[in-house]
């Protein structure tokens, strides 16, 4: 029996059930706060950094020599040392990582030798980073004679960034549907005819865009190539866009702020901020544009 | 009965014949293919290979005791008279670097992924995300540098610890380094879980937080538990950023005030200034096998943990 005089609208909080909505409450702010502490701190230290940078943040600190053993001057060498090592190392890489990327989703069967591909793909990706420069050194330094150079340090990154790239490119694999492959086997095309024709135009853009990513990790890595080709200091002239040759050392920027930033005594103050921002804007700026074109390209998609 | 295939097939119904150079082609690719997909085994043996191959020459040393390696305090590699090479404390800083590290992010890095999972809007949620990718992308030496000038002033201003950097500023730094990736595994372990569930709570008039912190976290609690081992592996296998943070005193430490100096950034500072086949260089080697086993170990478990949830 539904008793008209007391209709449900005029239902009473229990002190439980304040309770409970008080602990929900409660726990939405607290995580709230938690994914704030996460974020806020950050941009106050970014901001540190631009503001201890400003003094030398210009034009000319981008394209200008070290000078007075690097006390002074711009960050030239290394930033297109840089240049030449991301590019390198990606050019390496990427068709290594794609093709392996290929292999494991559209070739590969669930036994257990690709099972153990898998595991070993999942443990390149957690090597320490300092254990590939202890690899990169003995064996491309050492055992294959490349000595410290730009193309011993190169393929010690790509090496590093192999596993992201084959994780990505899987993704982007996996994402085109099923049946489309179907549709193309019925007329009677290979495996790689499929591929070519069907399963990597509609996955492109999502096989770019990890690539794109590994951009700003290659950039930023330190360690690795600290012992495999990269120098504290090299001589180039200002401006110079093909400063070194393969075989050669050469400068990078992350290189270049761990130098600036403990072992040069009496550095102008403002350089190694400078040099932070410059890494940190750069990678970053490489990294929004690889968000910024995913999204363009997932609301573009068809299906 | 021959009538069939005697008969004569008009030229535009037979099918296009391939040439035998695009077949051969074909072949020759999906080799490459083959070979790229068994790549990653050969790089993972080639890294052991090499790395232990430089080691290996230690075990020869009379000045070289491997009990010792593992379980002494004294770490003298250059001492003329009496050099010793006992890593125990480098690991004690490891060890004790990352456990700060973790105690700091495992909590934060729960809580923003129960948020971004549970309680924001569609909108906040997308943002959130990129903003978590943005900061797992920063370079690892640019955190060094933020440890070596920000936090290092900060932790004097507040403490007034005689040196800024110290564990608690490796801690601090590091932790901030590893949010990333446990939030972003953890957040795919809390969306893995089924929606029934969730509705199921909710119509049993469950608050929001009663149904996340009795339904969503036991189901998902294996999930989590990988996250959290990805951030360890994460944490330990850090270079630059401890490098810089931490100071570099080799020492068991009593306070989180104090310095230390972990396994990672050993090699790092050291390896330039070991000469090429000396002991010094072998034992630094033999830290980068004993680091190289370790993640190994814990990538390996966190794997076999995420693949034990997608199978249920």
């Amino acid at each position: 029996m539904i008793n008209k005089s007391n209709p449900p609208h005029s239902f009473t909080k229990t002190k439980f059930v304040l309770r409970k909505e008080r602990y929900q409450t409660a726990s939405k702010a607290l995580f709230l706060i938690m994914s704030g502490f996460m974020i806020v701190p950050l941009l106050f230290i970014i901001a540190y950094l631009i503001y201890h940078a400003l003094p030398s943040l210009n034009w000319e600190f981008l394209v200008d020599v070290p000078k007075r053993g690097m006390r002074e001057g711009g960050i030239w060498p290394a930033f297109i040392g840089t240049l030449y090592l991301v590019v390198i190392s990606l050019a390496i890489a990427a068709p290594i990582g794609v093709f392996a990327a290929i292999y494991l989703n559209e070739y590969a069967r669930d036994n257990w030798f690709n099972r153990i591909i898998n595991l070993a793909v999942i443990n390149l990706a957690g090597v320490p980073s300092i254990v590939h420069a202890l690899f990169g050194l003995g064996a491309f330094v050492y055992a294959a004679r490349f000595g410290y150079s730009i193309i011993s340090a190169s393929l010690t990154l790509a090496i590093m960034t192999l596993p992201v790239i084959i994780a990505s490119t899987r993704e982007a694999l996996n994402a085109v549907p099923m049946s489309f492959r179907e549709a193309c086997w019925n007329v009677s095309a290979t495996r790689w005819q499929t591929i070519r024709a069907i399963v990597l135009p509609n996955s492109i853009s999502g096989i770019l865009t990890g690539i794109i990513l590994q951009v700003s990790r290659a950039a930023g890595e330190t360690a690795p190539i600290m012992f495999t080709g990269v120098v504290f200091y090299k001589a180039v002239s200002r401006g110079d866009l093909f400063p070194y040759h393969l075989n050669e050392q050469c400068m990078a920027l992350s290189m270049h702020l761990y130098t600036v930033a403990t072992q040069v005594p009496n550095v102008k103050e403002s350089i190694p901020y400078a040099t932070a921002v410059v890494l940190l804007c750069s990678v970053l700026l490489v990294n929004v544009s690889a968000i910024v074109l995913r999204i363009w390209l997932r609301n573009r998609k068809k299906w | 009965m021959n009538k069939l295939a005697d008969r004569e097939i008009p030229e535009q119904a037979k099918l296009p014949r391939r040439s035998f150079l695009a077949l051969a082609g074909e072949k020759f690719l999906e080799l490459i293919i083959r070979f790229s997909g068994i790549s990653a085994i050969i790089f993972v043996l080639a890294i052991f290979f090499f790395v232990f191959r430089e080691a290996f020459p230690i075990f020869f040393s009379d000045k070289f005791n491997l009990i010792k390696f593992l379980f002494s305090t004294e770490w003298y590699p250059t001492s003329v008279l009496n050099v010793r090479y006992g890593t125990l404390a480098l690991t004690v800083g490891s060890v004790s670097v990352t456990l700060l590290a973790m105690l700091i992010a495992v909590p934060f890095g729960l809580g923003s992924a129960i948020y971004i999972s549970e309680f924001c809007g569609p909108r906040l949620k997308e943002s959130l995300k990129v903003v978590i990718e943005l900061l797992a992308a920063i370079p690892s030496v640019v955190w060094g540098f933020i440890g070596l000038t920000v936090m290092s002033r900060m932790i004097v201003a507040v403490t007034g610890a005689p040196v800024g950097v110290n564990l608690l500023n490796g801690g601090i730094i590091l932790a901030l380094m590893s949010v990333p990736i446990i939030v972003s595994i953890s957040e795919d372990a809390l969306k893995a879980v089924p929606d029934s569930y969730r509705e199921a709570a909710l119509a049993l008039g469950a608050t929001k937080w009663q149904m996340i912190y009795r339904v969503l976290l036991p189901s998902a609690k294996n999930g989590l538990l990988a996250a959290v081992l990805l951030g360890v592996g994460r944490a330990v296998g850090e270079t630059m950023a401890v490098l810089m943070a931490t100071g570099h005193a080799v020492q068991i430490p009593h306070s989180i005030l104090d310095s230390v100096r972990t396994l990672t950034a050993n090699i790092a500072a050291e390896l330039g200034e070991a000469p090429a086949g000396s002991d010094h260089y072998h034992v630094l080697f033999l830290t980068g096998v004993l680091l190289f086993l370790l993640t190994f170990v814990v990538n390996i478990t966190s794997d076999f943990i995420i693949r034990g949830v997608r199978r249920k």
